[in-house]
This record gives C-alpha cells, structure tokens and sequence, in this order.
C-alpha cells in the first residue's frame, strides 16, 4: 500500500503547476495529436503512408529509434566522471539521467512499433510465448538488452525517488550494484544496435568495425548535451546545485567525445575515398549526391558544419565556459547527431540499393508527423517524471506533506 | 480485514474486466484465434488442418472462388537447383509477368519477385551500373545483356538468421519459406538479403479476383496481408508437385532450368558439370542454389 501511495502522491504533483508548465503541457498534447492523425492513417493505410519502399525498406523511424539508443546510454555514462570527479550532488545526477534514459528507451521502442507492419504481432518477439530467434538474431538481442536496461533504470529511479518520499535511507547494497551493472548495459545497448548493422555484410556501407565506436562517441556527443542543459534549468529554478566546473567538465569530456568521433569519420571516409572501390558510392550519394539525386546532401552538410561549430565552441576554453556559447554549442551537437543518426546513418546504406539502382527516399509528412508523436509523448513522460523528481527531492515533498494536505 | 476485502473485490473486478474484454474481442473468436496463432512450424498436422480449413472457408468469403490451399511437405531426397542461362535471356520480362500471376503477388501496389536487370556488355556483371528501368520496342538491345535477379535460395541465408522471431526459415529441399501469419513486419531480413529478393506489402495487397491463382501454398502464394515480407519460393505449389516453376515454363528461350540438386541425371546437375557457372556476390558466403552460367 505504501507503494500505492507514493505513486498518488506523484500523481498529484503532475497536475499542480505554474501557468508556464501547463501551458508547455498544452502544447506537447496539441503535438501529440496532430502527430497522432498521422499515425493513425499509417495504421489504417499501411506503412504505404511512409516514403519507405522495397528498395530502401527502412528509413526516419530506425534512424529516430538509434539516436534514442545513443541518447538512453548516454544518460548513464554521465555516472561515470559524475563519481570519478566526485561531483556533489551524484544522487541527484543518477536520478535525472536514469529517468532521462527511461524515457528514451521507451521512445525507442516506440519507434520500432511503429515501424514494423504487424505492431499486434509484438509478442511473437518474446521468449516462450512467441519463438524469439535468440541469439541468432541481432534484433532479439537489442530487444533483450533494451528491456533489461529500461527495467534496470526504472527500478533504480522509483526506488531512490520512493526512498526520499518516505525519509529513508536507500539500501545501498541493492542501489549500487544496478548502477554499476547499468553502466556496462549503457555500452551495451548502442553496441547491441550497432551491431544490429554491422551484421549485415551484404549492407557494406554499414560493415565496418569502426561503427560500433563511431555510435559510441556520438552518444557521448549528444546524450551529455541534453543534461547539460538539463542542469543548467534545474539549477536555476530548483534548490539543485551543481557547481560551474561539474557543467564545463561535462564539456570538456564532450570535446573528448566530438575529437574522437571525427577521427573515426575521417579513418572511416580516409579508407573509403583512398581505396575507391565499388562501395564508395554510398559515402558519394552521402556527401555530393549521385547524379541529380542530391536529395540528403544538404543534411549531411548541415550536420556536418553544426558538429563542426559545435567543436570548436566546446574546444576553445573561453567559449566552453561562457553559458551562452555553451549552450549554442549543445544545441549544434545535439542537431548535428540528430541528423547524423537520424538521415544519414540509415539512408545511404539502401542508396542505391542492393542492386545498384537509386530510389530516392525522403521522409513522408506522416513518418514526420509520427516522430513528433513520439517525441512529444517522450518529451511529456520526461516532464513528468522531472515534475516529481524535483518535487521529491529539492522540495521537500514527501509522505508527510502527503498528510498534512489532508 | 478491510484490506484484504478490498485486494479480494479488486483482483475480482481485474479479472472481471479482463473476462469481459476477451469476451468482447471474442465477438469475432476467430479475429482472436487468428491473433493468437503460432508459428507455423510449431503446428502439430491437426491444426494445421484446422487453419488451412479456416483459411478455405475465409477465401471463399472473401473472394467469392475455391481455394485449394495446401501445406504438402517437401519430397524425400529433394534439394531444388536453379540455372539461368545468361546467353539465352533477352530481357523479355516474360517471367516476371508468369511470376506475378501464378503467385498472386499485388498488382497496386506493385510487386515483383524477380528484378531483371540491364547491363553493359562492357561492363560485365555490375549492378551500380545496370538499370531495371529499360523499356525499349524491341529487346535484346545491342551492346547490353540481361541478369534476371529472384531469391537466389541460398544455402547459407542471411535472412533467415536475422528474422528476430523465426517466421522465415529453410525447409528440407533448399526453398526459403515465410509463415504470412508469423511475420511482424520489421523488414531486418530486407536489410540483409543481398539479392533483393524480400519484397513487403506496404500497403493492401490487390489482386483482381479473376486473376486470382486459387491452387495455393500455405507457405508460398496465398494471398497475403498488409505488413508483411514475401518472396520467391522456387513456386513451391507447383515444385513439390512435380511441376516447373511458372517462370521456367513462360521463357521464350529456355534461359531458365530448374531441378533436384540430389539427382544425378537431373538437367541441373548436367549444367554443373557440363558448363562453367557462377553464382552472384560469391564473395559473401551465402552459397546460393541459383546458377547463372553460359549455355552458348
């Protein structure tokens, strides 16, 4: 019952806020609808709604689905350096980049629902009610490493949270091995989808080792770039403290990140430009377009310069501790992996096609509409859960204001 | 004592309310029967049966025609063989049209389980530079040759392997099958096959009731369903029934040959022996069964 309880009591934070938050709250539900008609045309019409086709048979969805990956483990691995550097308020970090990691999971998953054709069928993946092909199949392992992950940290979270509602001290002994496990998970849920790729030798644009890595330091690009922000919020108008030089060594250890995912892009175009076999084309229709087909060719660009920009903001000491460049350089990086996993990770792979002809694919205004579905659901769930967290623990609301209310 | 009543009436109501949606969903029990199907490889022969029964009786609904629909097993000491004969072939998409029809593949929107390809005499065998979209009065044009391309049913299928839920598998005679009711649509084994040869159903399926084939396979040309991959299965309705596949019996110049891999006085195993075959992208290991070679 005391369970039940804490769980009233977080309901009840979500409904009181300032003007602003419902407000903001107003505005994702109004996303979440218009988004919403055009999921629902997908599921009456078929995945015929989407730009998909045969020849490049996934697109925005699975892009949108690896950079939550990114983001989910990311999160976590800001635990990392929050205990090495022994950051103060390491409790609170946990808190707030499980939630976040939470969120991003089940957003993920979203994702991958509303890709597959037969969503119904979602059970046929599980162990013993359906036949998962485990572990042959790269899709049941993601699947598998994700659950655990998104179970890991929503366990973690509630409990720490429910520990706080009620003034007690956390058992520790159950506490710290689930963050220490959730670390490695961390790295392995972007290399479980990494290798959701990589394991597709006839797909060469995919089949090079540095994917793995290349995903890993992306994440460590963005997942941070969020939090960063996030902490910056919170620290203003909560009673969170967190000092400047936790926030610029989150930055620095970004630049570490951004330095080591270009010199794995250029390792990886340095093997295919120089080598120039067959399979450049890929990296071609990427970057200049085959031919009059140069549809994508201002994303990569975009992505390209933002990440480009955001580096140098990050590397150049003052503008790293100035919060206004700070924060440009988060957003750019964040965009730039945005559209790194997001277009140009999933799209090149099938352009041309594996028979060499190009069928140009551009996400359809549904598959749009059906993103922002998604994210406005995620961005809603994250408000929440924020909304509770910080009410439980900065303001002081516990099992106790619980009654007085009463 | 409260407490408990209270757990007790709740746990009643849950699985009141749980009682009553599944008695609602079950308004249509075979919607529901149909939700909760297995795979088809875990069937015993009864359900089987009693499914392909079902299946006649919803066709005859739904189409308005019989439908003989079987599950017939491969044959002892099968292993089915193909050889496309890349001298011969003139382009004449012929195969692709007796494909279509003999298996009931979508008309709107469009599907074709075998891509014929144009390429440079030049050039050899280089896919980046072939085009399927050649559409000239007369075929073959000079200076270019043609690589049909279908499900090359191979030994080693990456497709199979990547199926998350095992709805695509190799059965004994070599020909990679698909249970429709199983496939959950996620498209990671179009991802993998090298050929192309997976093709989904974006949208609902379309076939004029005319031109309806209703001598049909459970595991190969029955009439699909929206969200779902098909492909190529050597024509098993009519292979296992001791019939060429429909796209050898249409080719105008005997470009296509078909048989048992394990008999040694087959055709197949004459090409293999007699001429010099290859088979496409070897580099990747996936051993296909299907033999380009040079008859001339």
């Amino acid at each position: 019952m005391n369970f039940i309880r804490f769980i009233t009591g977080s309901i009840k934070i979500i409904f009181h806020g300032s003007k602003t938050y419902y407000a903001w709250l107003i505005l994702l539900l109004l996303l979440i609808i218009w988004g919403g008609t055009g999921y629902s045309s997908q599921l009456t019409h078929g995945l015929i709604k989407t730009h998909m086709r045969d020849s490049v048979s996934w697109g925005f969805y699975i892009g949108n689905f690896t950079f939550l990956v990114g983001v989910a483990a990311a999160a976590v691995m800001l635990v990392i350096p929050a205990y090495i550097y022994d950051w103060k308020p390491i409790k609170e970090i946990v808190i707030f980049g499980e939630l976040l990691a939470v969120c991003s999971v089940i957003m993920c998953i979203s994702f991958i629902v509303v890709d597959i054709g037969n969503p119904l069928r979602f059970w046929h993946m599980l162990p013993l009610l359906g036949t998962m092909n485990f572990p042959s199949s790269m899709l049941s392992w993601d699947f598998f490493v994700l659950n655990i992950y998104l179970l890991i940290n929503l366990f973690v979270g509630t409990y720490l949270l429910y520990c706080i509602f009620y003034n007690r001290e956390y058992n520790k002994s159950i506490v710290l091995p689930l963050v220490l496990i959730s670390i490695p998970m961390a790295v392995a849920i972007h290399t479980t989808t990494a290798f959701l790729y990589n394991a597709l030798p006839g797909r060469v644009f995919w089949n090079s080792a540095l994917l793995a890595p290349r995903f890993l330091a992306s994440a460590f690009c963005s997942g941070p770039a969020i939090l960063l922000i996030l902490f910056q919020i919170l620290r203003k108008t909560t009673k969170f403290e967190i000092k400047d030089e936790a926030i610029w060594k989150i930055a620095e250890l970004m630049v570490y990140a951004m330095f080591i995912y270009l010199f794995f892009t250029i390792a990886e175009l340095f093997k295919e430009f120089y080598s120039g076999t067959e399979n450049i084309l890929y990296w071609k229709y990427l970057l200049f377009g085959i031919g009059d087909h140069k549809e994508i060719v201002p994303y990569s660009w975009s992505s390209i310069i933002m990440g480009c920009i955001a580096f140098v903001l990050f590397l150049i000491p003052k503008t790293r501790k100035n919060f206004v460049t700070l924060n440009i350089g988060a957003v750019l990086i964040y965009g730039s992996v945005y559209v790194e996993k997001g277009i140009a990770l999933i799209i090149p792979a099938f352009t041309p096609d594996i028979l060499g002809q190009i069928y140009v694919y551009t996400p359809s205004m549904t598959e749009i509409k059906t993103a922002v579905m998604i994210f406005s659901l995620g961005f809603l769930l994250f408000t929440f859960l924020s909304k509770i967290s910080i009410a439980i623990v900065f303001d002081n609301y516990n099992i106790d204001s619980l009654t007085r209310q009463k | 004592m409260k407490n408990t009543n209270s757990r007790r009436s709740f746990i009643k109501n849950i699985s009141l309310a749980t009682f009553s949606a599944v008695a609602l969903s079950g308004c249509k029990s075979a919607v529901f029967d149909k939700f909760l199907q297995k795979n088809f490889k875990t069937l015993s022969k009864k359900e089987k049966d009693n499914i392909i029964r079902d299946l006649e009786i919803k066709y005859k609904e739904k189409y308005g025609k019989e439908f003989h629909v079987s599950d017939k097993p491969e044959i002892d000491g099968t292993l089915f063989g193909y050889a496309l004969d890349l001298s011969r072939c003139v382009g004449c998409r012929r195969c692709v049209y007796a494909c279509v029809t003999e298996n009931n593949q979508s008309r709107d929107p469009q599907i074709h389980w075998i891509e014929v390809l144009q390429m440079e005499k030049e050039r050899g065998i280089d896919f980046p530079h072939s085009t399927a979209q050649y559409n000239p009065e007369k075929v073959p044009e000079k200076g270019y040759f043609y690589v049909p391309v279908q499900c090359q049913q191979c030994k080693n299928p990456p497709c199979v392997k990547v199926c998350p839920v095992k709805a695509t598998w190799q059965e004994p005679d070599g020909i990679t099958v698909i249970d429709y009711n199983w496939c959950i649509g996620c498209r990671y084994c179009m991802a993998a096959c090298p050929y192309g040869a997976r093709h989904f159903n974006w949208g609902e399926p379309n076939v004029p009731t005319a031109e309806l084939n209703t001598e049909v396979h459970y595991l190969g040309n029955r009439p699909r369903m929206k969200g779902v991959v098909e492909k190529c299965t050597f024509c098993i309705q009519r292979s296992r029934a001791g019939k060429y596949p429909a796209c050898v019996e249409i080719c105008p110049v005997g470009a296509r040959k078909f048989g048992n891999l394990l008999d040694p006085n087959s055709e197949i195993r004459y090409i293999l022996e007699n001429k010099r075959v290859l088979i496409l992208k070897q580099e990747l290991n996936t051993q296909p069964k299907f033999y380009y070679f040079y008859g001339i």
